[in-house]
Formats: structure tokens, C-alpha cells, sequence
């Protein structure tokens, strides 16, 4: 028989008005990598919740049996004890504190006076080795970038003696170079006898690392699909998460693209708000033709996002230069006001830190961009605003019970819905989304693939900042390639390839 | 609705009834007496004031001002002094002191919003400040107010002859008429008209309860017109008769004591114009965006800077305003004019409900808490309650407001 570490069975757990787990079952071998897969909402982060002693024993109800005990864990104290520790999606590290602390945060290496940090900082020094930081254990959080970060909560695990890892989303926010590295760590972890259960929307790192998937719908177990050959494809893995064989992860599109530009940009330069004499934005050049997907490609830190944000009124960045050209004429835009008269639009890739305010409903999020559209002579016509709301609320298919719910409690697909709505209310002709796809399943960024292929037919520009290399193929009509602030490639879709955009970035590291 | 969820919609004012029934059994029902329910009013009337600028402050993410009893007291000190010592007409003195209102804001504003000093800190200094320039301007005197005029703008009450006050010989046309009115409508309610009553009051009173019933109607109509969503047929009218029903009782009172107070009908300004501004503007959303995600109201194109500026622009204004009523009403001004003011407003925002967090509030919600405080103090002052521990008594208050707050929007809401 199998040694299982962890079987959970017959879990149920219910919040008012809704059963967000029904009778799932989970069991775990010691020693292997579980991959748990579901659209959002499907129950994924409840049941990881759940083992970990965030929803305490009682609020739900079925028997959590961890190494052949049955386990009532109250709090998460009590499951970091046995050794299960879960590494949220949103990291738990404090900026301001160095790496060392905040590895033995609530877990302090006391001396006889106070806390010994001789032995914290060499503590913390030795697991991070096991992760590969080379850092020292004194540089403090923010100092370093959000790769290095996922390795310090890992090594932060590491020293609490973990025997099952859960990480929830590990890789959503690193780029491919950073997350590869990260999986062929659980890898190494694996041959060591470690344990962990790993849930990701990407699958095609799932198919890499997971030995097996269990996908979860609605609320229940569908399937659990054996990877210990690493056979299994992504369809496989789709098919069970939306019931139903995906064909096409891509909507077909006309390529329509005129020869009007919309956009274009003119020896672009950019230096960092803080260190001020560091370069982000080099010198770069580009343009966006109406009707047409541009893509930016690049690793983390390329310079995108700066770039995207410094366009936009100088929302990022000091000593900006260059020339930025809109339906043909120079425009100067010095404040985020400028540039959305003057028909720009930047969807964040942070939707929740800069993109929504997340107490507020959707109608108000709807119109913030453009609140004069709704207002007659500084008054707010609610039935106005609300009418509008329901007309993107319809036209995207969010799906909320009322356009009066709070953005915050709705899936992060949703969210990116009213992040766009917003966007698209604000009449603008240029686009620039950023990671728009970031952290939603796979049945909403079809939808959202859908809304970009609508928004270029209507004849507008739409700029595309992806880490994931197969959306950029799949959408975009032409693609750039940044690296290090510079512009390194550029290249029609149809005859880019990730190996090619790949060997552009290498180069141009080289060079 | 539901039960639960009616209790967490009205807590505060449920709290305030209960706080009412309690002071009024407490007091034998002295607290009910005209002259008390008209003076709970004019005692609190600076806190109304100042607590409609400092939800603005506490909306942009639970930031206050602390300098506002300073101001008060400067702006009140610039009054008293140019009023007593110069024969500069008492309309013109009230602009000055205003536009020292606002310049005490533009000066915060500006520190705050444009260069990023914390709103905690910058106040803080303002309280110092501002404490010591009112006090230089007074010369560390107690400075009296004798002008009639301005006593009159802000501390006198509406009587209108005829109506309100019987002369011994007959006066003009109109007096006639309102005096006819008079002896028609008093016996018609079953007074007598040669008693002490003042009239309009509860005539205008029963003149707003009547509109607020029409436009409630007027507006349903417009909505079930257009197909729009509303609010169901009991609650709405429910409420707004529970509220048209006091307003024609506390005018009844009003009449009975010395009618409607002018300082009321500034509250009322000051109040209306607030609400509006909150609820309704695009100005006064912003307030709301910027204290629910500062960065993205930014990359949204909006003008925080200006958001921060101009909550303690106003806030410094509005100080100024309630820096007239407190002087008016008192007939002088000292050095220590104004103490704990901002105290009272911080309390009566939380109270009523605005989140320390900022984001969210409602102008009627610190209305209403800003009441309750003021019910707290009056009922004590009846009872005769030691001085200390009516602080007590306050500070309780607050803190199980706040936790009442807190601990029914954690069970209800998301953890």
C-alpha cells in the first residue's frame, strides 16, 4: 500500500450562502510533488486553508489524517508544528526588514539576552544556501527582486523544519527564467524526501514538475491524473478543469491591421525616480499601427512595465526625453489626466495594489477614469453611472450578482473584467495592458483574449506586456522584445518562435 | 430586511435612541425640557461644523487634523480683537476671519498635499502654531464680543412680529396679517394666543417635513418611470416619516423655547452642503477613491495632490466658521478658546461610523454620531455628573462605538 503523508477526506466547507468545498478528497504519497488545478473559485485556496489551520477544526466538516493521525489543527501555529507550512500567493515578508528576520519572524533565535542574531543571520545563511541565495542574510526585502523573494519564503519554510510544502501560486509572479529555477528546486527538494502540494494555473510547469494532478471543479474532486511519466499534456489538464476539451486556447481573429499608426514612440529614455543617474528606459523606439495586438516580451525587469507607465503621463520615472506621437500628432502629456484626454489607457498589472479600489463596487470602479462622463456640471448622476455599469457589466460578462458589489470579492478573472471596463469606458484608443492575464484561469483569459480581439476590430491600438511567451504568440500581430531597459528584437508573430525571442534576449546579454 | 441586517445598517442610531430614552428617564425628562433640546443644538453646533471637514481629512485614509482648536481659536481671537478695537462692520469682519480660514488651510494644504509632510505631523505643528499666534493677536487677554451685529448673525433667534411676538399697539399691513394668522392657527391647534409661543418654528417645520415627503414621492415616480431599481415601498417610507415626524416634534420644542435659533440655520448650510458634495459630486468621490487605493486613483488620472490639498483647505475653513459660532454664543474669546475641539470631531467621525482606515463614511452617519456625543454631554451636565468623569464616560463610549463597529463588520462581512 502506499505511504501516504496526507489524506484529507470528505472535506465540506460552507460560508454563508455558499459551500465552497463539497466532500473533497485529497491523498498525498510522502515524497511526491501534487499538483492541484482548478479554475478560480473551484476551492483550491479553501482546502489549502483549510489543512493549514486557517479555517480552524470545526468550521468544516471531514478528517484531516497527516502521518496516520488524525490532525485538529486550530490555527496555523498548530500545523507549522507537524511540519506542514503554506507559501501564500501574496508574499508574507516585511520590506523593511533584513532577510534573516524576517525568516525567523514569530520564530525567534533567542539567546540569553534578547534575540542572538549572530545565530539568526548564520542560521538564515544556511537554508538559504539549500535555496541557492547567495545574498547575504542582512539585505533587506525590498533590496531584492520578487524571485529571490518566493526562494526567502522557501528557506523561511525550510528553517521551520517543513515536511509538506504547499505553495499557492509560486510562479505567478516571476517570469519563466525565475519560475524554472524555482521548479527545479522542488525538484531537488523532491530527492530529499520532501513533500509538497503545489497549485498553479500554469500547466505546462505543472506537466514539468508534478507527479500527480488532482483537478478540482466547483467545489469537488473531479479527477486525480497520474504524471509520474510526465505524459500527460496540457489539453488533458484543461479538459478536466473546465469539463469540457478546449481546442483552441487562442480566438480566431482577422488580422485587420491598417496602415494608420497610432501610436509611436521616438527615442524613448527613462531614469529610475530614486537612482536617479540609473537608466531604466533606454532609447527605445516603437510604434503601434490601429487594429493591430502589439506584444512586449522580455524577463522581469526588462523595462516594460517602466516604459508602459512612463508613457503614460510620466506616471513612472524622472528625466524622461524622447517623442511620443498619438494618431500622428506630438503630444507632451505631463500627468495621467494629459494622457487619458489625450486617448491613452494603462491597465496595470497590479490590479489590486494600483488598478482597483477594492471596497468599492464595481460602478464606481467602472467610471473613476472618466467620472466626468457620468457627471453634469460636477454632480454625479448615479442612474446614469449605474446604467453604464450594467452595460459593460453585460458586455464583458462579468459575473457578479449586482454592478453594487465590492470589487474585492470578486475572482481575480472578474476583477480583470472591471479593471478593462474601466479602460474601455475611458474612450481610449491606445491600450497598453500589462500582464493582463496574470493569476486568472484559463476560461477567463479566453474571455479577456475575446475582449482584446474586439477592442483592435473597433480599430484601436492595443499594447501587450506578457511574461508568458505562448499568449504573445497566440495574440499579438507583431512582438518586441525588451532586455535590460534596450529594445533587442523585433519580429512579426507569425514568424516568432519562444526560442527565437529567447535567443534575442541571450544575445543582447552577451553583447 | 432583515433583522441583523437592519441592526448593522442603523447601529449608531439605534445606539443614539437608546442613549435618549436612558438620559431622558435619567434626567426625570429635564433633557426634554424646550430650553434643553434647543441648547443641545446650539452646545454642539461647532462639533457638527467641524466634523463635516474632518470626514473629509479621515476619508483620505483615516488622516485628521489636529490643528483645528487652535485654529478655531485664532480665527476667533482676528474677530474679537478686530471687532472690539476697530469700527470695521461686523460683515466685514466675519470674511476676514474666513479668509484667515482659509489661508490657515492653503497653508496645510499645501504641506500636506504637494510635498508629502504627514497630515499627523503637519497638524500637530499647526496646533502649536497656530495655539500661540491666537494668543500673541489677544495679547493673553480674555476679549469680549459687544457688537449687536454680529451677535445677532450668529446667536440670535428667528421671531417675527406678529407672528411670533405681540406688540401692545398694532404695527403695519403685515403685521396685522401675521398677527391674524396668529390668533387663526393657535386656538386652531388648541393654544391659546396669548401665551408665549413662538410659531414659525413649528410652522417651518412642518413646511420641511411636508417637501421631504413630496420629493420622496416625486422621486419614486421619476424612478418607477425610468424602470430603475429602488428601495422597497415600508423602508423608504417608513423612514422618512420617522424623520419628517421629529422634525415637526423638535420644532414644536423650538417654538416652545425661543424659536428656530439663527446658529441652526448655518449647521444646516454647512451639513446640506457637505452631504451634497460627499454623495454627489464627482469632488467628493474622490475622497472615497483616494482613501480606498491612493495608486490607483492616481494611474485613474485624478488629482490626489489636490484631494489631499483640499481636505484641509476646507478643514481649516470650516474651523474658522465654527470659530464665529463658538464666539458669537460665548459673547468672548481667550486663549484658551477651542481646546480638545478636534478632539470632539475625531470622536464624532469615528463614532459615527467613517473608517480609520479612510474610504468610507457618510456625512449623516457622523451626523449622527456627533449627536450622540452631544446627548452624552447634555444629559450628564443635567444630572450634575462630576466634570472628570464625564471624560470617562466618553472615552467608554468611543472605544465600544469603534469595537461595535469593527466586531459586527467582522461576523457579517468577509474576514
Amino acid at each position: 500500500m502506499a505511504d501516504h503523508i496526507l489524506v484529507m477526506k470528505n472535506i465540506t466547507k460552507e460560508f454563508p450562502g455558499v459551500k465552497a468545498l463539497d466532500n473533497v478528497n485529497l491523498e498525498v504519497e510522502r515524497g511526491e510533488i501534487h499538483a492541484l488545478v482548478g479554475e478560480n473559485g473551484a476551492g483550491k485556496s479553501t482546502l489549502m486553508n483549510v489543512l493549514s489551520g486557517t479555517y480552524p477544526y470545526g468550521t468544516y466538516t471531514g478528517d484531516i489524517i497527516y502521518n496516520g493521525e488524525t490532525c485538529q489543527f486550530k490555527t496555523l501555529k498548530d500545523s507549522e508544528k507537524v511540519g506542514i507550512v503554506i507559501i501564500h500567493q501574496e508574499l508574507a515578508l516585511i520590506p523593511e526588514l533584513s532577510i534573516g528576520e524576517n525568516m525567523f519572524l514569530g520564530n525567534e533565535r533567542l539567546g540569553r539576552f534578547g534575540i542572538d542574531w549572530d545565530r539568526t543571520y548564520h542560521e538564515a545563511e544556511e537554508h538559504m544556501q539549500q535555496v541557492g541565495l547567495k545574498d547575504s542574510a542582512q539585505t533587506l526585502i525590498k533590496d531584492i527582486g520578487t524571485g529571490k523573494q518566493q526562494l526567502v519564503e522557501i528557506a523561511k519554510a525550510l528553517a521551520k523544519n517543513v515536511k509538506l510544502l504547499i505553495l499557492d501560486e509560486p510562479t505567478s509572479s516571476l517570469n519563466e527564467e525565475d519560475a524554472k529555477m524555482l521548479l527545479d528546486l522542488l525538484l531537488e527538494f523532491k530527492k530529499s524526501g520532501l513533500t509538497s502540494i503545489i497549485i498553479s494555473h500554469k500547466l505546462n510547469e505543472i506537466a514539468y514538475v508534478a507527479d500527480k494532478i488532482t483537478v478540482i471543479r466547483d467545489g469537488a474532486t473531479i479527477e486525480t491524473i497520474d504524471n509520474s511519466s510526465r505524459e500527460v499534456d496540457e489539453d488533458r489538464i484543461i479538459q478536466g478543469m473546465v469539463g469540457r476539451s478546449m481546442d483552441d486556447r487562442y480566438p480566431e481573429r482577422e488580422h485587420l491591421v491598417s496602415d494608420e499608426i497610432g501610436m509611436e514612440v521616438r527615442d524613448w529614455n527613462v531614469f529610475h525616480p530614486i537612482y536617479t543617474d540609473k537608466k531604466v528606459v533606454d532609447n527605445i523606439s516603437f510604434n503601434v499601427h490601429k487594429g493591430e495586438i502589439v506584444g512586449f516580451s522580455g524577463l522581469q525587469g526588462a523595462g516594460r512595465t517602466e516604459l508602459a507607465m512612463s508613457i503614460f503621463g510620466k506616471a513612472y520615472g524622472t528625466g524622461i526625453t524622447g517623442h511620443l506621437f498619438i494618431d500622428g500628432k506630438e503630444v507632451r502629456l505631463h500627468n495621467e489626466h494629459e494622457a487619458i484626454m489625450a486617448g491613452l489607457a494603462y491597465v496595470t498589472e497590479d490590479r489590486k495594489g494600483n488598478g482597483l479600489v477594492l471596497d468599492k463596487s464595481i460602478a464606481m470602479n467602472t467610471t473613476m477614469a472618466r467620472l466626468d462622463k457620468v457627471c453634469d456640471r460636477g454632480i454625479i448622476d448615479t442612474n446614469k453611472e449605474n446604467q453604464v455599469a450594467e452595460e459593460y457589466k453585460e458586455k464583458l460578462r462579468t459575473k457578479t450578482p449586482s454592478i453594487h458589489q465590492n470589487v474585492g470579492n470578486l475572482s481575480g478573472g472578474n476583477q480583470q473584467k472591471v479593471l478593462l471596463a474601466k479602460w474601455m469606458f475611458a474612450d481610449s484608443e491606445v491600450l497598453i495592458l500589462d500582464e493582463p492575464t496574470r493569476g486568472i484561469d484559463v476560461g477567463a483569459k479566453y474571455e479577456i483574449y475575446c475582449i482584446m480581439n474586439d477592442l483592435v476590430a473597433q480599430g484601436k491600438s492595443v499594447i501587450m506586456i506578457s511574461s508568458e511567451m505562448p499568449e504573445l504568440l497566440g495574440m499579438c500581430d507583431r512582438i518586441y522584445v525588451m532586455n535590460e531597459g534596450r529594445m533587442v528584437a523585433e519580429m512579426p508573430a507569425s514568424e516568432a518562435t519562444q526560442e527565437k525571442i529567447m535567443a534575442a534576449i541571450l544575445k543582447s546579454d552577451k553583447a | 430586511m432583515k433583522v441583523t441586517a437592519f441592526i448593522k445598517k442603523y447601529t449608531m442610531v439605534i445606539a443614539l435612541v437608546v442613549v435618549f430614552i436612558i438620559f431622558s428617564v435619567l434626567t426625570d425628562g429635564r433633557l426634554l425640557y424646550p430650553q434643553n433640546l434647543s441648547n443641545l443644538l446650539l452646545q454642539n453646533a461647532y462639533v457638527l461644523v467641524l466634523s463635516c471637514g474632518m470626514l473629509l481629512c479621515i476619508l483620505t485614509g483615516g488622516n485628521v487634523d489636529l490643528s483645528i482648536g487652535s485654529t478655531v481659536c485664532l480665527a476667533g481671537a482676528i474677530g474679537a480683537q478686530l471687532l472690539s478695537q476697530t469700527g470695521i462692520p461686523a460683515v466685514i469682519v466675519i470674511l476676514i476671519c474666513i479668509a484667515s480660514g482659509v489661508l490657515i488651510g492653503i497653508w496645510q494644504g499645501f504641506w500636506i498635499g504637494y510635498v508629502h509632510i504627514p497630515p499627523f505631523i503637519c497638524t500637530l505643528s499647526g496646533m502649536f502654531l497656530f495655539r500661540g499666534l491666537a494668543r500673541v493677536v489677544l495679547d493673553s487677554k480674555t476679549v469680549s464680543i459687544k457688537n449687536n451685529t454680529f451677535l445677532n448673525i450668529f446667536a440670535s433667534y428667528i421671531q417675527i412680529p406678529g407672528l411670533d411676538t405681540v406688540k401692545e399697539e398694532g404695527g403695519g399691513f403685515f403685521y396685522n396679517m401675521l398677527n391674524g394668522l396668529r390668533n387663526w392657527l393657535l386656538p386652531l391647534i388648541g393654544q391659546d394666543p396669548e401665551q408665549k409661543l413662538f410659531i414659525s418654528a413649528a410652522i417651518a417645520g412642518v413646511l420641511v417635513a411636508i417637501a421631504l415627503v413630496v420629493l420622496t414621492i416625486v422621486n419614486r415616480v421619476k424612478k418607477s418611470r425610468k424602470g430603475y431599481r429602488q428601495d422597497s415601498f415600508i423602508t423608504e417610507f417608513g423612514r422618512i416619516i420617522i424623520i419628517a415626524v421629529l422634525i415637526v416634534l423638535y420644532s414644536w420644542k423650538l417654538a416652545n423655547y425661543k424659536g428656530i435659533p439663527v446658529m441652526m440655520l448655518w449647521v444646516l448650510a454647512v451639513v446640506l452642503i457637505y452631504a451634497f458634495i460627499t454623495s454627489r459630486t464627482a469632488f467628493g468621490r474622490y475622497f472615497y477613491a483616494v482613501g480606498g487605493n491612493e495608486k490607483a486613483t492616481k494611474l485613474s488620472g485624478i488629482n490626489t495632490q489636490k484631494v489631499y490639498f483640499m481636505a484641509y483647505a476646507s478643514m481649516s475653513t470650516l474651523a474658522a466658521v465654527s470659530a464665529m459660532l463658538v464666539a458669537a454664543r460665548v459673547g468672548s474669546v481667550n486663549g484658551d478658546t477651542g481646546t480638545s475641539f478636534e478632539m470632539d470631531a475625531i470622536g464624532s467621525c469615528f463614532i459615527g461610523g467613517a473608517s480609520a482606515y479612510g474610504g468610507s463614511g457618510t456625512v449623516p452617519g457622523v451626523m449622527v454620531g456627533a449627536i450622540l456625543l452631544g446627548v452624552i454631554n447634555q444629559g450628564m451636565s443635567i444630572i450634575g455628573l462630576d466634570n472628570n468623569w464625564q471624560y470617562v464616560v466618553k472615552g467608554a463610549v468611543l472605544l465600544t462605538a469603534v469595537i461595535f463597529d469593527v466586531v459586527s463588520n467582522h461576523k457579517t462581512g468577509k474576514a
